[in-house]
């Protein structure tokens, strides 16, 4: 526990010195959900029926242009290769990096989507919904993120090929997550995408950081 | 050992025993950093083995690797920190209580010690990184050109604190291009 606070309170200390690097994912997601209301007809039943669409979409490459930094910068000062041969389980290290990245990184992002959802004249009772299943399909996304970075990491310009990696294996949270909000904004009950986001979180959860840490272990060498 | 295309180094076998130096010592891309980094674990030989008491190094429990530290070219600082965060991670990961205060005296950076690492010099960062190495514990020590940007008087110290180290039984495998500066009785020279 002691090594998980270490590693987690230097991330998100190291995160909070470099707040411009964290802004960047925040105005990307704001200029996309802007640009689609400019392409389509800005009528309020049109923009109603993309909302839920563009919101998850922009959530997802938004979250990729964060995930860069989350390996590459401690392999390239030296900092991944001492905490590889420290005296401390490389999942825990991994568990710490990975939720400190989702927590400076995802949850600010999901803290701006209710705001452009009243922009695109998303009813104001699906929120909770399409909230909560941004949050369930956090930790999976995380660790899909983590994956590709991880296998990256050894790479000089990972940043791209890691998009090639990770977009394709978040088609399920885009399916869920737009199905829960979907259903809710119709008034019928979402709970059944909803479980499965759960599902999802579970998997990710308990066997993600153990699959990242051999990708680390890969990736140096 | 392979490096792409090419053969570093084949045939090679040593044994090292408590309060004994070994110096690798060759010419630029000869194969000393890779053997460093093997020897850490950091890498896997194309062929053959490396053991830690018997074990294979890769395969150490998470516990016994305090008993090896390794340090590279890079110093593992992160430039957003100072320089005393920087140590206290170190610390808390490696699990000691020494006194930072202490250490950052001893290698007269008590001045830089609240200031962030990226407004170090080269020689200052490579002191932080010496610190780190004093702070691990260790009884092996795998050192990449220690001395490099050291001025003379950090190059007397690591040489001090490598003679301090063997004195009290622990093993050093060192990485350099002055085998003078270290040599010692009994030392085991390795030319790749």
């Amino acid at each position: 526990m002691g090594a998980f606070n270490a590693v987690f309170s230097r991330d998100l200390r190291v995160a909070f010195r470099r707040w411009s690097e964290l802004a960047h994912p925040l105005i990307f997601f704001s200029i996309v959900v802007t640009l689609f209301p400019l392409a389509l007809s800005p009528t309020a039943a049109q923009l109603r029926e993309v909302g839920v669409g563009v919101l998850w979409v922009a959530t997802l490459l938004s979250s990729l242009l964060a995930l860069d930094g989350l390996f590459r910068g401690d392999a390239e000062d030296g900092t991944l290769e001492q905490l590889l041969l420290s005296p401390v389980s490389t999942t825990v290290a991994v568990y710490a990096k990975v939720t400190a990245h989702a927590l400076v990184t995802l949850v600010p992002l999901i803290c701006l989507v209710p705001l452009s959802a009243y922009t695109f004249n998303i009813p104001a009772a699906a929120l909770p919904t399409l909230v909560l299943a941004l949050l369930l399909a956090t930790p999976t996304l995380t660790v899909l993120v983590g994956l590709g970075a991880a296998l990256t990491v050894g790479l000089r310009r990972g940043g791209s090929i890691v998009g090639l990696l990770v977009l394709p294996l978040t088609s399920p949270l885009l399916i869920f997550g737009t199905r829960a909000t979907d259903l809710s904004m119709n008034g019928e009950p979402a709970a059944a995408p909803l479980f499965l986001l759960a599902a999802l979180a579970v998997l990710a959860v308990s066997l993600g950081p153990l699959a990242i840490a051999a990708a680390v272990k890969v990736g140096i060498e | 050992m392979w490096r792409g295309e090419r053969c570093l180094f084949e045939q090679l076998h040593f044994e090292l025993e408590p309060a004994q130096l070994a110096l690798l010592i060759g010419p630029n891309g000869s194969g000393k950093t890779t053997l460093l980094r093997v020897l850490a674990g950091l890498g896997l030989p194309t062929s053959g083995s490396v053991t830690w008491n018997g074990l294979a190094v890769s395969e150490l429990a998470v516990e016994q690797r305090a008993e090896v530290a390794y340090r590279g070219h890079l110093e593992a600082l992160k430039r957003d920190l100072t320089v005393v965060e920087n140590l206290r991670f170190h610390a808390a990961l490696w699990r000691t209580d020494t006194n930072v205060e202490l250490i950052l005296e001893e290698l007269k950076l008590g001045s830089v010690a609240h200031m962030r690492a990226r407004y170090l010099s080269a020689g200052q960062r490579r002191r932080v990184a010496l610190a780190m190495l004093k702070m691990s514990g260790a009884k092996l020590w795998l050192l990449d050109e220690p001395t490099t940007n050291l001025d003379a008087e950090g190059r007397a110290l690591v040489v001090d604190w490598t003679r301090r180290h063997l004195a009290e039984g622990g093993l050093a495998v060192i990485a350099t291009h002055q085998p003078d500066e270290f040599a010692a009785r009994g030392a085991l020279m390795i030319e790749l």
